[in-house]
């Protein structure tokens, strides 16, 4: 058990919102820890469409979704928020003297006194396969990532996918698995060539078997997978023995525990006031494509001036009776100062 | 303006103007044809925008380049005609297009 990390500001989602929410913050003397389910900053902009321009950022003509992340991360550089990757928030309590206690799906513990929601369209979670009936094996036969490798060892391993992971697994499991099916609906895969040319001359040399199609049925009891149906081949359809399966089709977002923190909603949105951006619960604030209010536009930019004004509410809960100043960056010396700007 | 036609799951018809140079999604969203999502909104990046298209209009549509193909692999019963409408861009020589949405998006 890890030690409860303490900060300020715990923010939810290091999209383009929660990282200029670092910023504002930062400005007002609030530390943020930063909590996102993929591995690295961006959110959407890293994990979609890095390369995509974005043309109504003001004052950039045309960036990238990747370009404007790393601009983010020199932005807030000077304030030098904390992240975790990887987890995803799962329960959310608040203490008797008004802090939150925020546990992560891996039993990390944070403590601050304002929590910010920058959650976007939620977490990236593994997208389901359309398999009929595959949530019964969930969790037991059906699995979406590799914790442990032992866990595959001498079972009848099906991997369904056409991507770097569907391969890369195939791989690296095939010594240990009693039998490696790999299913892809197509015979062209996205992933690294020389990582498909090893599939295909393992399957030269039979330690392993790919088939094009898609798996149509699952058959087994009490979660434990037995054998797999698969369609649209050249063969028709062919069952394949199946202990284990590891689809990877890729991520979709979904709002997940968040929408059991007691919050108001508003068809998966959280409503929000527009002075502060507070929820429905005192202290946490929702910034972003995920909050929602009359007039709400998913523009990065609208999510840019939800966090300023958030920022001034968040700082009446960090340090009350404090008086606020405000202050242009391009005048003040006492901002500029907690930029690193030398004059 | 392009006629366009979506034949929702259910066997709704929605017919649409369109204009040249905005995509399929595009006017499915402007019009509220159920059963189109476009989570990533419009850059390829999702596979919740698949659509059939109807069988007499698939050579004019054409072929998905390798980046739709790719994004296809999530989609929800892939079919020979299966494209992702924000890739199909409207144009004169699709006027009367029929596009039937899938029973769900991945």
């Amino acid at each position: 058990m890890t030690d409860t990390i303490k900060t300020d500001v715990l923010v939810v989602g290091a999209g383009p919102i929660g990282l200029f929410a670092v910023f504002e913050l930062g400005l007002l003397d609030m530390k943020c820890h930063l909590i996102d389910i993929l591995d690295r900053p961006g959110g959407q902009c890293a994990e979609l469409y890095p390369e995509k321009p974005i043309y109504d950022i003001p004052g950039w003509p045309t960036i990238s979704a990747q370009g404007l992340v790393d601009k983010l991360m020199e932005q807030i550089h000077p304030f030098k928020p904390d992240f975790t990757f990887n987890r995803m928030v799962s329960s959310l309590e608040k203490l008797e003297d008004g802090t939150f206690r925020v546990a992560t799906d891996e039993g990390e513990m944070f403590e601050a006194k304002v929590v910010v929601i920058a959650a976007g369209g939620g977490s990236f979670q593994p997208k389901r396969p359309p398999i009929p009936g595959i949530e019964a094996y969930e969790g037991k036969s059906v699995f979406y990532s590799v914790r442990r490798m032992e866990d595959f060892r001498g079972h009848d391993l099906v991997i369904v996918g056409g991507g770097d992971s569907a391969l890369d697994w195939t791989l690296n499991l095939q010594p240990i698995a009693k039998s490696v099916t790999l299913v892809h609906r197509r015979p062209e895969f996205r992933a690294a060539p020389d990582s498909v040319n090893k599939m295909y001359a393992m399957q030269e040399m039979k330690h392993l078997q790919f088939l094009v199609g898609q798996v149509s049925g699952l058959a087994g009891a009490d979660g434990q997978l037995a054998s797999a149906t698969i369609k649209g081949g050249p063969d028709g359809d062919v069952e394949v023995p199946c202990t284990r399966m590891l689809p990877f089709f890729g991520l979709t977002m979904k709002l997940g525990p968040i929408a059991e923190w007691g919050l108001n909603l508003h068809e998966n949105l959280i409503p929000v006031d527009t002075e502060k951006f507070q929820t429905s619960i005192p202290g946490i604030f929702a910034v972003g494509d995920i909050n929602w209010y009359p007039g709400k536009l998913k523009l990065i930019l609208s999510g840019f001036h939800e966090v300023a004004l958030m920022a001034q509410a968040a700082k009446r809960i960090v340090s009350p009776g404090e008086r606020i100043v405000f202050q242009y960056t391009t005048s003040s010396t006492s901002l500029q100062k907690k930029l690193g700007v030398h004059d | 303006m392009t006629k366009l036609t979506y034949i929702a799951h259910d066997g709704t018809r929605f017919d649409v103007e369109a204009e040249n140079g905005s995509t399929v999604m595009e006017n499915a969203i402007r019009n509220a044809v159920p059963g189109i999502e476009a989570e990533c909104g419009g850059a390829c990046a999702c596979a919740t925008c698949h659509v059939y298209v109807d069988e007499a209009w698939t050579a004019e549509v054409g072929e998905p380049e390798a980046m739709e193909e790719d994004m296809l692999d999530f989609a929800y019963e892939v079919q020979p005609n299966s494209r992702l409408s924000c890739q199909i861009k409207v144009r004169d020589a699709l006027d009367g297009l029929v596009v039937r949405v899938p029973e769900r998006q991945g």
